[in-house]
């Protein structure tokens, strides 16, 4: 297998192609869900209701859309920058098909209600076992393909996906664990207690922004960046540096979840330090993605790919600025529980998980089709920008909204009673939720807009597979 | 020794290695193959078909 001529497309192609679906269907969930806040009459059935609708949102636009971007990209990135077929096809396939029974079984189980009650943790515990096998699968396949590579470094961005798929499987593991009791309807007891269940169920949930969504986002960043942008990164030292910050960093961030609880009160104050500190690795990822376009900022102008690149380069500036803000304990006193979590967690995942996804993709259909281009780079910039102004009008509104909302608690009277009741604050904040609806409708009709041109991309046309080249000289020095 | 030492020694450990790291990244010695690798991207000979798509992308900007 290891001799064949070509790369294995086959499988970026299927996850590229469920990245757009799923993300239809996981925006799609969240419009849903955003449309009930506005008017709860539309929590009709059980099955549809808010409470079964929010974790299939979440674990729908992480898991289902993030991660088949991820291991598009991953496999494509691997291959390419280690001049090598993958590993092995058959384990691609498994991963792939696995992927696919896996956010099935959660469009079934979560809308039952069977939820092992914890955070983008929520599946119960046979998927859990499911999970496990593809991940171990995909740590062969991506490892195996590094190991034989035919060029003397690893490219930066294989450090980031290796280091997202080495947490995960670490972090899947010891939040899942968990004492099954019974198979139908599927139910499982975590095997912690008490707050340190709280403890690993979000040093698990904060590791899951760091790695997943930070980590392996940002391998897809250090190549299609420069690919894009047609110069190699801004930095590559900067980029080794703040890679080994950024894994020394995540893992003490979880505590900031939990301010304010039963946790102890060190290590919430460990925990917002290290949050404090994790403001420069993450700045450095996003300057250096953005120099890396120094020299050329005129190509932003007419290329909408690399607009929707630099973009969530500056949405994950800006959000990984909020985080540590929000990690100090004054500033949460304020904000946690209310919606301005909500937009900043928005501002991460709509302007930069899914914005560097849709470049990414967009950079690999063409070329997975044999084609120059995609079918219309005119259908391109008018994604970027509803998709942009839908991002806009969301976090602006759940600011606004969470603040308000943070405010109008807290407010008392002389006496000490309290100024509103909750009621009212809801009340207040329904304005707002109609906002938010509103930006979610754009991005998700972005993304509809995204289906119709992949697929007059690849109508018709053949499957692609480029074939493998062996570094050029220079380069294998 | 109790249990919380090793803890201390071990977050010395880990700012220490990530000093040596930084110094190591930007220690003139490895500046040449740092180099070479942030130009792995471009080590290949593209493809027609991609070749072409990024000129096309380029011909548009100008």
């Amino acid at each position: 297998m290891s001799t064949q001529a070509t790369y294995n497309y086959k499988v970026v192609r299927q996850f590229s192609v469920m990245t757009v679906i799923w993300g239809i269907v996981g925006m799609l969930v969240g419009v849903i869900i955003a449309a009930q806040l506005v008017w709860p009459e539309l929590n009709f059935v059980e099955w549809l209701s808010y409470g079964r609708l929010r974790p299939l949102h979440t674990n729908a636009v992480i898991f289902a859309f993030g991660g088949s971007a991820l291991f598009a990209t991953s496999y494509y990135v691997v291959q390419r920058t280690c001049h090598v077929r993958l590993f092995s096809d058959a384990l691609a396939a498994f991963t792939f098909w696995g992927w696919q029974v896996v956010i099935v079984l959660a469009a079934i189980t979560l809308p039952l209600g069977y939820t092992a009650a914890k955070e983008y943790a929520e599946l119960e515990w046979p998927i859990d076992i499911l999970i496990t096998l593809v991940w171990v699968a995909y740590a062969i396949n991506f490892f195996g393909t590094i190991a034989k590579r035919k060029t003397p470094h690893i490219y930066v961005a294989n450090w980031f996906f290796g280091a997202y798929i080495l947490t995960v499987a670490l972090l899947h593991l010891v939040n899942s664990a968990e004492i099954p009791v019974s198979f139908w309807p599927m139910k499982s007891y975590s095997a912690y207690a008490g707050v340190q269940d709280a403890m690993v169920q979000w040093w698990y949930g904060h590791n899951a922004v760091g790695f997943f969504l930070t980590a392996g986002f940002l391998g897809m960043m250090y190549y299609f960046v420069p690919k894009q942008a047609e110069r190699p990164v801004y930095s590559y030292r900067l980029s080794v540096v703040h890679f080994w910050a950024l894994i020394f960093t995540y893992m003490w961030a979880g505590p900031h979840h939990l301010h304010y609880t039963a946790l102890p009160d060190w290590t919430q104050s460990v925990g917002m330090i290290f949050s404090l500190i994790l403001l420069a690795p993450s700045w450095g990822g996003m300057i250096n993605g953005i120099m890396t376009l120094s020299g050329a900022w005129h190509k932003l102008r007419t290329d909408p790919i690399l607009k929707f690149l630099i973009t969530s380069l500056s949405f994950y500036g800006m959000s990984t600025f909020e985080g540590p803000m929000m990690s100090i304990k004054t500033v949460n006193a304020l904000s946690h529980y209310t919606d301005w979590t909500v937009g900043h967690v928005h501002s991460g995942a709509l302007g930069w998980v899914a914005m560097i996804s849709i470049g990414s993709i967009y950079y690999l259909i063409p070329r997975l089709f044999g084609q120059k281009e995609m079918f219309s780079t005119k259908l391109i910039t008018l994604h970027f920008w509803i998709a942009t102004l839908g991002v806009v009008l969301y976090i602006a509104a759940m600011w606004i909204a969470g603040v308000m909302q943070g405010l109008m608690w807290r407010a008392t009277n002389p006496d000490g009673t309290l100024t509103y009741s909750f009621v009212e604050s809801v009340k207040a904040t329904y304005p707002f939720y109609s906002i938010r609806l509103l930006g979610g409708v754009m991005f998700l009709a972005g993304m509809g807009i995204m289906l119709y041109n992949v697929l007059k991309t690849i109508a018709g046309r053949k499957a692609y597979d480029a074939p493998v080249l062996a570094p050029i000289a220079a380069q294998a020095a | 020794m109790d249990i919380n030492d090793a803890r201390s020694i071990l977050t010395v450990l880990c700012f220490a290695s990530f000093i040596g790291i930084a110094l190591w990244a930007y220690s003139g010695r490895n500046k040449a193959r740092f180099d070479e690798a942030a130009n792995l991207p471009f080590a290949e000979d593209e493809l027609p078909a991609s070749r072409a798509g990024s000129e096309t992308t380029q011909g548009k900007a100008s």
